[in-house]
């Protein structure tokens, strides 16, 4: 299980879909541990499994076979509405197409989960969500809508949504695939900074080369297995 | 859960065409019901106000087995004069009474000297009838006095019959009658007047004082065949009605069975079915209304959910609870429900304002009677219908909030 200074560890994980008549093997045997507070990268080809592995890190689903234990709370016996609880008090999320809430202002999609998942009182969420405007420099377009916004905009504001209720670990699946190298490379530098200010666990999964050579620790995965290119030094500790 | 809604109206104006088409349909379906039963009701109480205030009254009580011969008017079924005393006494100590009227009915040959003919009389007193159909007086044409219907050794004739015979006010008329035991009498009358013809039964008979009913017909002690009873309340009626029915039951003839019957206007009258087909007729409209929301409101629902797939996909990653996704719909639904009946119910009250100070007319029955009506509707038809929307605008987001609660937000992130 779990370990006080890993926010993530995979026991033995298997995860296998049945699509149509065939059954297809997502992860195979992955065990890897994640610190607290690191920079991580999932990296690999499509179809390798990253997006599966930061599925079953964000208990939007389960392992088939071994546990993933995430903040030191194994994930497999979670029913629906406990691992949503799970994931609105640990787990922050941004998406490769931002997905920011169209009808919503900038500062009403990243006051959103304080107001409608933690019913946190205002005194405490506008403070919350001012400070994490002002934290990815979005504060003076907080009255503006998601289709003002540029992509690297909102994928600021994302992150903000993300960070607002103080999470302890953020997934983000390919959060610069939809940005220019220039907006990418800040958006990375944006979630590192983050990390370093609110000490948050970054998790992402990237085949961008330039963003994945930011990442302290990487964990590089091929046909749902652990590669053997997981290089010393920046990987993920191997259970 | 005032967020729960607030974010369900900017929801629903994020397509603004699609909820403004929804709204104006069931907006349409409110006006409609409430301009029907507005203008039904109206005419349903100026048919009722009609036939009570003019002929039968609220109710009527006859000696029993008189009303299944009615169209015969028979002499033989009469109230004994000691029935009437008993009967008049009980009316007279009930507190949900206006008034009630004695009539000695009977059918009597009429001649102008050069022409004869059939007619139905009313034997009435003519104060006390004034009191049990109040619009009788306004159905009198060239009235011979003001104020007054008719005096002794006058008689009001059906204004059919004395078109036909070229009767007029002031003429001489002869009646000639058979009393119950077959003798034969006429008496010779002064014409106070004629009466409009109405629909129903009783709407084109004849009137005179019922002291002369009852000379003509040589009773030697006067005897009644029907007592019209107007109540204080005329929405009191069924209770009035069962109490004075209690308080009858007791009464036994001779034979030991009931002495009397009563009956109340609606179960006099054919019309009554018209007064019934209007009420099923705005049950009618009540189910168009509510299947024109529930396919309405569903078919909004579920393109909206279908729509929305990855949106609620990231509500549920980022811990929204599955009944907050089930909220955050049937709140969609209840919003656009809400903004409708209201819409509705405004839009439908002012047309029922503005057809009041335009005026509406109904020619209605054989005579093509016109009643000019005044449509108004009861708060209680306006806050049904509004109910009805909300209800079933609630129970058509229903299905569309559980699919997008049920969906597993690992699928819905991925849907295109």
């Amino acid at each position: 299980m779990g370990t006080a200074t890993d926010i993530v560890t995979f026991e033995d994980v298997s995860k296998a879909y049945r699509m149509g008549e065939v059954d297809v093997k997502a992860l195979s045997h992955v065990s890897l541990r994640i610190p607290r507070g690191a920079f991580t990268a999932l990296v690999g080809p499509s179809g390798s499994g990253k997006t599966t592995a930061l599925n079953l890190i964000g208990c939007l689903d389960r392992p088939s076979e071994g546990e993933v234990f995430v903040a030191g709370r194994a994930i497999g016996p979670m029913g629906r509405r406990e691992s949503a609880i799970f994931r609105g008090e640990h787990l922050g999320f941004v998406f490769q197409d931002f997905n920011l809430l169209p009808v919503l202002t900038v500062y009403e999609n990243v006051e959103y989960p304080l107001l409608m998942i933690r019913n946190m009182p205002k005194t405490q969420r506008q403070p919350a969500v001012q400070r994490v405007l002002a934290a990815v420099g979005m504060e003076d377009q907080a009255g503006k809508y998601p289709g003002q916004l540029s992509g690297g905009q909102k994928q600021r504001v994302a992150i903000a949504r993300a960070l607002v209720g103080n999470p302890a670990l953020v997934l983000a699946d390919e959060p610069t695939a939809n940005l220019d190298g220039a907006t990418a490379q800040k958006v990375v530098e944006l979630m590192k900074r983050m990390r370093d200010e609110f000490g948050t666990t970054f998790v992402f999964s990237t085949h961008d080369p330039r963003i994945m050579d930011q990442a302290e620790v990487t964990v590089h995965l091929e046909d749902g297995r652990l590669s053997d290119g997981s290089a010393a030094g920046k990987e993920a500790g191997h259970a | 859960m005032l967020n729960v809604f607030r974010l369900a109206v900017k929801n629903l104006l994020r397509y603004k065409r699609r909820t403004l088409l929804t709204g104006m349909l069931i907006t349409v379906g409110v006006v409609a019901v409430i301009v029907f039963v507005g203008l039904s009701g109206s005419f349903k109480r100026a048919i009722v106000g009609q036939i009570t205030d003019s002929v039968l009254s609220h109710l009527q009580v006859h000696r029993k087995g008189y009303l299944a011969s009615i169209d015969n008017l028979p002499l033989d079924r009469m109230l004994p004069a000691k029935a009437f005393q008993k009967l008049s006494a009980i009316l007279a100590r009930d507190d949900g009474l206006a008034a009630f009227s004695p009539r000695i009915k009977f059918g009597a040959m009429l001649s102008n000297y050069a022409q004869t003919t059939n007619v139905r009389l009313n034997g009435v007193d003519p104060a006390k009838e004034q009191a049990v159909v109040p619009l009788l007086p306004a159905r009198i044409k060239n009235a011979a006095h003001e104020g007054e219907t008719l005096k002794k050794g006058e008689v009001l004739l059906p204004e059919v019959l004395a078109r036909g015979l070229a009767i007029k006010t002031g003429d001489t008329i002869v009646l000639v009658a058979n009393n119950k035991d077959g003798s034969v009498n006429g008496m010779t009358f002064k014409v106070a007047g004629v009466v409009e013809g109405l629909m129903g039964p009783g709407g084109r008979d004849g009137y005179l004082h019922i002291e002369d009913a009852a000379a003509l017909l040589r009773m030697e002690t006067p005897e009644i065949s029907e007592v019209a009873v107007r109540t204080k309340n005329f929405d009191q009626l069924a209770a009035v009605a069962e109490r004075l029915r209690s308080s009858l039951e007791p009464i036994v003839n001779k034979q030991g069975k009931p002495m009397f019957e009563l009956h109340t206007w609606d179960q006099l009258t054919p019309f009554y079915n018209v007064v019934r087909m209007i009420d099923v007729m705005t049950l009618g409209i009540k189910v168009i209304l509510i299947a024109v929301v529930l396919i309405s409101v569903l078919n909004v629902m579920m393109m909206s959910v279908y729509e929305r797939v990855r949106e609620v996909g990231t509500l549920a990653a980022m811990g929204t609870q599955p009944s907050r996704i089930m909220a955050l719909f049937v709140a969609e639904g209840f919003c656009l429900g809400l903004v409708s009946a209201l819409t509705g119910a405004a839009v439908g009250l002012g047309t029922l304002w503005l057809l009041n100070l335009t005026g509406v007319e109904v020619a209605f029955g054989r005579g093509n009677q016109v009643f000019a009506l005044s449509p108004t509707v009861e708060p209680i038809e306006v806050v049904s219908a509004c109910l009805i929307v909300l209800g079933v605008s609630i129970l058509a987001s229903l299905q569309p909030a559980a699919k997008a609660a049920r969906l597993e937000p690992v699928e819905a992130l991925r849907h295109v």
